[in-house]
């Protein structure tokens, strides 16, 4: 095994250019490195300008992806002796506008997250002294796939429809919408499907499936999606037969 | 004294190519899965032009099926079978993602549904058979 691995790096730096150009940098190739610890060798000991996003290094605080050899990986989960011999290219995540390097502006992800209320909705709340809403291991079991999500947007990045349109809400925050939907002590599910029943919500989802392909946490969202989408024609085609029913 | 700007810094975006679609054999699956849709139009299309055909009468159903057996026809009918059948698997596969069913309290596993689904797709086929290439 060879003792160094290079990285390609796209650059970005706004104040002095204004498109991506491309850096490399060799650092060492050892087994135990990651390729953010590979960046993190070129910051420390090579180019202390070089710009992205990090944190726990364990795959749960969802800030380091980026674009490794085209596809959307957490850095932190992505060894370097995968790719041996190299190149590694290192890009920012794909369907995001890029600030710096790597580092991608996340405003319109923020932004979408909370229009789905992920939150528990209820329409009466019971009195705190009555306890709390019990839930049982089975029920836990509906719903605790899609609140695996670290929202690192690896979804967003592999998905072509976000892309094109970046209208679109996005995998993740319908994944975080059919978490709350599919669990029991939650009553909102009306309340996001008048959300997510246009045409940039579930309907604009043509299940190319790279989401699921790309999250590092198994929540399938385009799973999510599917599921969201047979819901809301079922309650669709029920409250054309019983206009006067309950929805 | 000068006021910090509150203007973001410039960002750079880049721009999908109209080949988006060709930079991965997924993305073009899923092309080819968005195509066939065409082809499926087309079947009710040939279908319908038969039944007009056989309600006319037996010298217009011949028409019909001399211009059936044209090779252009011919050559079309068999793309839009293999379209039908890539159409139909990928529906098929789907079907476990989008319907999650629950017996006693235990999820179905996934390839049980699809099987239900390919199980269906076979009887109604045979039935087919049964009715008119028996007959």
């Amino acid at each position: 095994m060879a003792d160094t691995i290079t990285l390609e790096v796209m650059r970005y730096r706004p104040d002095r250019e204004g498109g991506p150009t491309v850096q490399e940098y060799e650092v060492p190739l050892r087994r135990d490195w990651a390729v953010l610890d590979g960046l993190n060798h070129v910051k420390d000991t090579i180019d202390g300008s070089l710009s992205y996003r990090w944190s726990c290094r364990m795959g749960i605080c969802g800030s380091c992806g980026m674009t490794v050899n085209g596809d959307p990986r957490l850095t932190c989960a992505t060894f370097l002796v995968d790719y041996a011999p190299g190149p590694i290219r290192v890009e920012p995540l794909a369907n995001f506008p890029v600030i710096r390097d790597l580092v991608v502006d996340i405003g319109d992800f923020m932004r979408k997250l909370p229009q789905v209320s992920p939150w528990i909705v209820r329409g009466e709340d019971m009195p705190v002294d009555e306890g709390e809403y019990l839930q049982t291991p089975e029920q836990l079991e509906d719903y605790s796939q899609y609140s695996m999500c670290i929202n690192c947007m690896l979804c967003y990045s592999a998905c072509p429809v976000y892309g094109l349109d970046p209208e679109f809400i996005g995998p993740a925050a319908i994944a975080l919408a059919q978490r709350y939907n599919l669990d029991s002590r939650d009553e909102g599910a009306d309340v996001r499907l008048d959300l997510l029943i246009h045409p940039e919500g579930i309907w604009g989802c043509t299940f190319v499936g790279e989401c699921t392909r790309a999250c590092p946490k198994g929540v399938d969202p385009a799973g999510a999606i599917q599921r969201y989408k047979l819901t809301a024609a079922l309650k669709s085609v029920r409250s054309f037969v019983l206009p006067r029913g309950p929805r | 004294m000068t006021q910090p700007t509150k203007d973001a810094p410039r960002a750079y975006r880049p721009e999908m190519s109209r080949l988006w679609w060709l930079g991965r054999r997924s993305y073009v699956f899923f092309v080819l899965r968005e195509l066939s849709s065409i082809f499926v139009a087309w079947s009710v299309v040939f279908l319908l032009l038969m039944i007009r055909a056989v309600a006319q009468g037996d010298s217009q159903y011949r028409d019909f099926l001399d211009w059936a057996a044209s090779p252009w026809v011919v050559a079309l009918n068999v793309v839009t079978l293999a379209f039908l059948v890539l159409h139909s698997v990928t529906w098929f596969n789907l079907t476990p993602a989008a319907a999650v069913v629950k017996l006693r309290g235990q999820r179905v596993p996934p390839a049980a549904i699809a099987g239900g689904a390919y199980a269906g797709w076979v009887v109604v086929t045979a039935l087919v058979v049964a009715l008119v290439v028996t007959r």
